[in-house]
């Protein structure tokens, strides 16, 4: 593919927090803290994929609510390299340059069916964003909107129906080109296949790869289908209660993961093949609440390596090879299953 | 593996279940017909709304108004006893109550369905042996613990008092397989639930599944729309789309030689470990039709690459044997004779 693939940051996250209060009793008082997302580093480049992967509850859709700034953040910096190379913090952006970087930032969600006004036509749907932005004059935004439908496989003609008359891929083809109405740089798409059947997975997986290839899109993919995202994405970040705990390669993390908790879910994907099925003991139990998370490395109840300093100290997140971090005590030591292609 | 020479423990023939709206009517189960022998376990595949969880609450007899089986049938025969055919019962009597949770037991797809919110699991578990076993409530409170360990629960003293709703979502998995083996059934069916649950607690559950049926020889049904699983978990598929099976085959001809055009586009189009990062995916055009406009003839006609126009959304297809153990239904396969019957 000769897409626009550098290794120029577009987005980068700096140690991000978001603790959400608990509070009880008459007079609301806080008595402790879910930390859903607690130290999160990420690097995406212009123009890549990353993916985000990680057990239910283990702070996906927060981190990436965090980086619209949908939601504050509690701490940490989101540093994004504007159109211009200007390099801003979205923590600290005052309401106008938010407003203006909105149309930069748009985001994909799972549900195509939750997700668009049943009320709308799909040329209002699609020419939403336009408005809001006070961008281009009747005329101009029903081209927009024509020409938007025609890139995710629409017909323009379909611009006075309403959703309902549309199947599950087709609504999510009228989500993903009303996110690309303001033409965005990069896309959060937060389990976007997840809620389509499975014979149409694939056209929006394709029209995703398209659509990047044609406009140099960058995506930050959160997704539980392991499958889809060694697909679809260049480099993968997995998280574990509310912390990066690995992050390389597509390839180099699935053939040769560093953290137990990265070999234990792929090991754990079904293999569409009944001739190699799988002899592994599952990763027993579940995600620890964020609220109260196991002491020192948060994965060492459920790790079948961990030794006495796992149950003491927080591993830090250290650069074990070219573009592959692990937060593991026994990286170096450890060998462990991946992916094989055979 | 060979498919056992025994009598079926389930043998579904040309089971037709349907929902009359004023809208129309939906064929949820058009035409179905498949085998379960003792300790097997058969795999229901296809998409959503296909009928998978229809077909199977035709064969649990607990279809609602405005659904009824308009024909078919269901017979039912543990080893060494008489075969009942499970149409013919009266959906609420005693016969068909004694089956249903005693010899043919459901997880059901929706989790917080299989438990009352109000009551502990143990009591709840207790109450389900009662009601087809005569025993003591002790009694019962020592079968039910034995249930929880054969599930693995990590404390099944403890969790008899435990609400379901402060499990896990791995551990309320685990309660309802044991809840749903209460009565030692000899057919369990397992609806998968349809929003997502993570890799690690599906694997956890197949787990599970694979040692129950090997230590008790239960025959087990499962549901699911992932082929991933099915290729873990199954010995024989039955590939549905839009009411209709498609193909039924021993597992390992579904994956390594798929006959239908459904089955080969399904497997194609899937992302899989082993395909080629960022490569286009084939797919299959458009979606499935709403279940009131569905075509005539084959159900997949608009959809299919080897459609032949003229026939295939004329007639519907029979399924045709090629070979002793792989069915499709598919005029790809069908000889001129059996396409004449359907003028
Ligand atoms: N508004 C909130 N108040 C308190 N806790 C919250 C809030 N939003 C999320 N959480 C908690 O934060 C944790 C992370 O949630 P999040 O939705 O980010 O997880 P996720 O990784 O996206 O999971 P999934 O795969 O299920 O979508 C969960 O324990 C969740 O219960
Ligand atoms: N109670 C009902 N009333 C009306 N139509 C129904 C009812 N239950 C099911 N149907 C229809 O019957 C068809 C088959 O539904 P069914 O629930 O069996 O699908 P499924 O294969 O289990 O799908 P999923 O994977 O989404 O669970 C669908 O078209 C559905 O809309
Ligand atoms: S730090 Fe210890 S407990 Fe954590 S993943 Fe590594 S070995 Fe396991
Ligand atoms: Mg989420
Ligand atoms: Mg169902």
């Amino acid at each position: 593919m000769n897409r626009l693939r550098t290794t120029e940051p577009l987005l980068n996250v700096v140690d991000l927090r978001k603790h959400f209060p608990i509070k009880k009793g008459f007079f609301k008082k806080t008595v402790g803290h879910v930390k859903s997302v607690d130290g999160v580093d990420l690097t995406i480049n212009a123009g890549e994929t990353l993916g985000l992967v990680g057990e239910s509850g283990c702070g996906k859709t927060t981190t990436a609510r965090c980086i619209l700034r949908a939601i504050d953040a509690t701490q940490g910096q989101i540093l994004y390299r504007k159109a211009d190379g200007e390099v801003v913090d979205v923590m600290t952006l005052d309401k106008d340059p938010m407003r203006e970087l909105r149309r930069d930032m748009q985001m994909v969600f799972q549900d195509p069916f939750a997700s668009l006004n049943p009320r709308m036509t799909l040329l209002d749907l699609i020419a939403e964003p336009l408005l809001v932005n006070g961008i281009c004059n009747r005329r101009e935004r029903q081209e927009r909107v024509a020409g938007l439908l025609e890139q995710v496989g629409l017909r323009p003609e379909y611009m006075r129906r309403f959703p309902h008359a549309f199947s599950g891929g087709q609504r999510q083809r009228i989500v993903i080109a009303r996110a690309l109405a303001l033409q965005p740089r990069l896309v959060i798409a937060d389990e976007p296949v997840s809620a389509l059947d499975v014979s149409v997975q694939a056209q929006v997986l394709n029209l995703l790869l398209e659509l990047q290839q044609e406009f140099g899109l960058t995506y930050l993919f959160v997704a539980h289908d392991l499958s889809v995202v060694k697909h679809i994405c260049d480099r993968i970040a997995v998280m574990y209660v509310g912390k990066i705990v690995e992050s390389a390669p597509t390839n180099e993390l699935f053939h040769a993961p560093r953290h137990p908790y990265t070999s234990a879910l792929m090991s754990a994907v079904p293999i569409a093949d009944p001739r190699v099925r799988s002899r592994m003991t599952p990763l027993q139990g579940d995600v620890p609440s964020p609220a109260n998370p196991p002491t020192g490395c948060h994965f060492h109840p459920r790790c079948q390596y961990a030794v006495d300093q796992c149950r003491r100290e927080m591993p830090p997140l250290v650069h074990i090879a070219n573009n592959h971090v692990v937060r593991c005590h026994r990286a170096a030591d450890l060998n462990l299953p991946g992916v094989d292609d055979t | 593996m060979t498919r056992p020479t025994d009598e079926p423990l389930l043998s579904v023939r040309n089971l037709k279940t349907e929902f009359v709206l004023d809208e129309g009517t939906v064929k949820a189960v058009d035409d179905v017909s498949f085998d379960v022998h003792p300790g097997e376990v058969v795999g229901i595949v296809g998409e959503s709304g296909c009928g998978k969880s229809a077909t199977i609450k035709s064969v649990l007899r607990i279809i609602e108004k405005p659904g009824r089986i308009s024909s078919g049938s269901i017979i039912f025969q543990k080893p060494g006893e008489q075969p009942v055919d499970l149409v013919t019962l009266d959906q609420r009597g005693k016969h068909m109550r004694a089956i249903r949770g005693g010899d043919i037991a459901l997880i059901p797809q929706e989790p917080m369905a299989a438990f009352s919110p109000v009551h502990t699991i143990g009591n709840q578990l207790i109450e389900a042996i009662r009601l087809h076993q005569k025993v003591s409530k002790q009694q019962a409170r020592d079968i039910a613990i034995e249930r929880l360990k054969d599930v693995s629960m990590p404390n099944p003293e403890q969790s008899l008092k435990n609400y379901s709703w402060e499990l896990s979502g791995g551990l309320r998995q685990r309660a309802m397989i044991g809840m749903a083996l209460s009565c030692r059934p000899s057919l369990l069916i397992a609806d998968e639930p349809t929003t997502a649950i993570d890799v690690t607690t599906q694997a956890q559950v197949l787990d599970l599944l694979r040692k129950l049926r090997q230590q008790h020889n239960s025959a087990i049904i499962f549901i699911t729309h992932d082929l991933g699983v099915i290729a873990q978990l199954a010995d024989h598929v039955v590939v549905m789309y839009l009411g209709r099976v498609m193909e039924s085959a021993p597992i390992d001809d579904i994956f390594h030689r798929p006959q239908h055009p459904y089955t080969q586009a399904l497997l194609q189009s899937i992302p899989t470990l082993k395909t080629v990062n960022r490569s286009v995916l084939p797919t299959i055009d458009g979606s499935i039709p709403h279940p009131f406009t569905r075509p005539a003839g084959c159900p997949f006609f608009n959809r299919c690459k080897d459609a032949m126009p003229g026939t295939c959304d004329r007639h519907a297809p029979e399924a045709v044997n090629v070979s002793a153990t792989q069915l499709v239904s598919c005029f790809k396969f069908q000889s001129d004779g059996s396409m004449e019957r359907h003028k």
